[in-house]
């Protein structure tokens, strides 16, 4: 499923946190949002998985606009993973997992085989049907993110929104998080922080600084010392990845 | 769940047969049947059925429904701030709802509404209260939970103080006395007309709690978790928000401010079924009701025959629970 954002500016108590901002996410694409903190990547991807209402401007799925669907058709289409603590209470990996059905459900329906179904295979998928019965708050961070990309896969979207789902996690459990978004063949839009998992794994980049689009492309092209010097303050040195050959950066302090 | 129902029934009958009248069990259960099917009695025991069927039974009614209400809407305070330690005083409109119940006890307020002065003037200053709360926490993002514990807790000494000045300003000794009643919860004041008012309120607010039940999982994960689940939660909380003041309002107004029980009942009721609020909504309330009925019987019987407020029983059941609970877990009190 294509997604366009067109146009779209989103206020928040009268502030303007994100100008006329237009993007694009083929079928099947993963396109990654990279900026610096408090540029505006949270909250456009909040009013792409609806938490917040555009003041201007659209979000087209295939074409429909996404505002206009009911909040259970959005749903059903678009899932996400937003940045948020799970509250405290004990819910277990299944009920969790079993959430992403309530789009499906009507009010007072209750859980069929085929929802139990999808859950299951959707935990699997994650790799995570050995933690079914654990309290979803006792999980590493790492399981933590696997359940709820088993979450998001059980509401069977098409369109994946992912606000840094790599945070507070180590190396490998980013790694492994960001293949398994990959793997997903949905059309994924992430906000990433490190810019080298962002080169490595999105088909294009849109980079965000004070609420704009300042450039897009494909990784090798958008990621330039010149653009991280403006857009981040950092001196940037380029070198390829020895096995995939993907850009990969490191940094100094601007001099 | 059919165990648990036939320990709402035992209970039923256990706290309508257990008083300091010594009415024995038989002549109990005959005075029972007598007042369910309509059968006749001996004029010698007309003094000792009116006191099971036109006094303890209705009380026994009553505990069942304020127990299951409390419960209930403790359920839905919890899911709507996100703190599983909120119940309906951390938003102060219990406290709110005395204020109005103690205007007609003390200075016959609302006079004209007759008999309906109690429970109406109850009703109307929960609703009160809630508008109060909802304006001071409310913001331009909507409802956030803390904001709300906040407000409602700061609201809660005020209602309670205004309560306490209007005891204090009252001359009649009597008046005092029963709003001391009122501030700690008594099922006293059951009768035939107000027990189906307060039962009809309840479960039509458990109806609602139970058709939103999925809604409730979704927002105790988070607002943002239950947009993109396609769940608006801004709207969520403010309709749970109505119902939880009005099922308040109908308790109180039959049974004063009694605390705790929303709150350990909810809790009680996760460590033996999980958190998910379809099962959590079906036992919480049968659970409540039976909490509430034995509560009722220790109440009447520990220091008997001076009758106990039934607050103060789960008051002293209650906070410690609540301290141990808060130790053991790290809760955020909906904020994060």
């Amino acid at each position: 499923m294509r997604v366009d954002v067109e146009d779209l500016s989103v206020e928040i108590a009268g502030a303007r946190l994100v100008e006329d901002i237009t993007l694009r996410a083929g079928d099947g694409q993963v396109v990654g949002l990279v900026g610096p903190n408090g540029s505006g990547k949270s909250t456009l991807l909040r009013c792409v998985y609806r938490a917040l209402r555009p003041a201007a401007g659209r979000v087209l799925l295939d074409g429909d606009d996404l505002h206009a669907l009911t909040a259970r058709e959005g749903a059903r289409r678009l899932a996400a993973l937003p940045q948020e603590t799970a509250g405290e209470f004990g819910f277990t990996v299944d009920e969790v997992v079993a959430m992403g059905r309530l789009p499906h459900q009507s009010a007072a329906g209750r859980i069929t085989a085929t929802d139990r179904e999808r859950c299951a295979a959707a935990l699997r998928r994650v790799g995570a049907d050995h933690l079914a019965d654990r309290g979803f708050l006792t999980l590493s961070g790492g399981e933590k993110q696997r359940v709820l990309i088993a979450r998001a896969l059980a509401q069977e979207p098409e369109v994946l929104v992912l606000d840094e789902p790599t945070n507070h996690l180590d190396i490998a459990q980013q790694l492994e998080v960001l293949s398994l978004v990959r793997s997903s063949g949905l059309t994924v839009l992430a906000a990433l922080h490190d810019l080298n998992l962002a080169a490595t794994h999105c088909d294009a980049l849109y980079v965000i600084a004070g609420g704009r689009i300042v450039d897009c492309g494909p990784p090798h092209s958008v990621l330039t010392p010149e653009l991280l010097a403006e857009v981040f303050s950092v001196r940037a040195h380029r070198v390829p990845h020895p096995a995939s050959g993907a850009p990969q950066l490191l940094f100094d302090r601007l001099p | 769940m059919a165990g648990l129902t036939a320990a709402l029934l035992l209970s039923l009958l256990c706290c309508v047969a257990l008083g300091s009248s010594g009415i024995g069990w038989g002549e109990t259960l005959r005075h029972l049947r007598a007042g369910l099917t309509g059968g006749t009695i001996a004029p010698d025991e007309v003094s000792a059925y009116t006191i099971v069927w036109e006094l303890r039974f209705p009380r026994a009614l009553l505990a069942a429904v304020v127990g299951a209400g409390l419960s209930a809407i403790g359920v839905g305070v919890q899911a709507m701030v996100r703190n599983a330690l909120a119940d309906p005083f951390t938003l102060g409109i219990s406290s709110g709802a005395a204020v109005g119940a103690n205007a007609v006890l003390l200075f016959g307020a609302f006079a004209s509404l007759g008999v309906w002065a109690l429970s109406g003037a109850a009703f109307v200053s929960a609703l009160a209260a809630m508008v109060l709360v909802y304006a001071a926490a409310r913001t331009a993002q909507g409802l956030t939970p803390l904001r709300l514990v906040l407000t409602g807790s700061a609201m809660y000494y005020g209602f309670s103080a205004i309560t306490t000045l209007m005891v204090f300003s009252a001359s009649r000794g009597e008046a005092a006395r029963s709003a001391m009643m009122w501030l700690l919860g008594s099922l006293g004041g059951a009768t035939w007309s107000s027990v189906p008012i307060a039962a009809a309120v309840v479960l039509a607010g458990l109806g609602y709690l139970l058709w939103s039940a999925r809604g409730l999982n979704a927002l105790a994960m988070g607002d943002e978790t239950a947009a993109a689940l396609g769940v608006d939660a801004e709207r969520l909380r403010r309709v749970l928000f109505v119902v939880t003041a009005a099922v308040t309002g109908a308790v109180v107004a039959v049974s004063g401010a009694i605390g705790f029980v929303g709150l350990m009942v909810p809790h009680v009721t996760r460590m033996l079924v999980g958190a998910d609020h379809r099962r959590v909504l079906a036992v919480a309330p049968l659970l409540g009701a039976v909490l509430l009925l034995w509560v009722d019987v220790v109440s009447r019987l520990l220091l008997a025959p001076v009758e106990l407020p039934v607050g103060v029983i789960t008051a002293l059941i209650g906070v410690p629970c609540f301290v141990v609970l808060m130790r053991r877990r790290g809760y955020t009190f909906g904020g994060t």
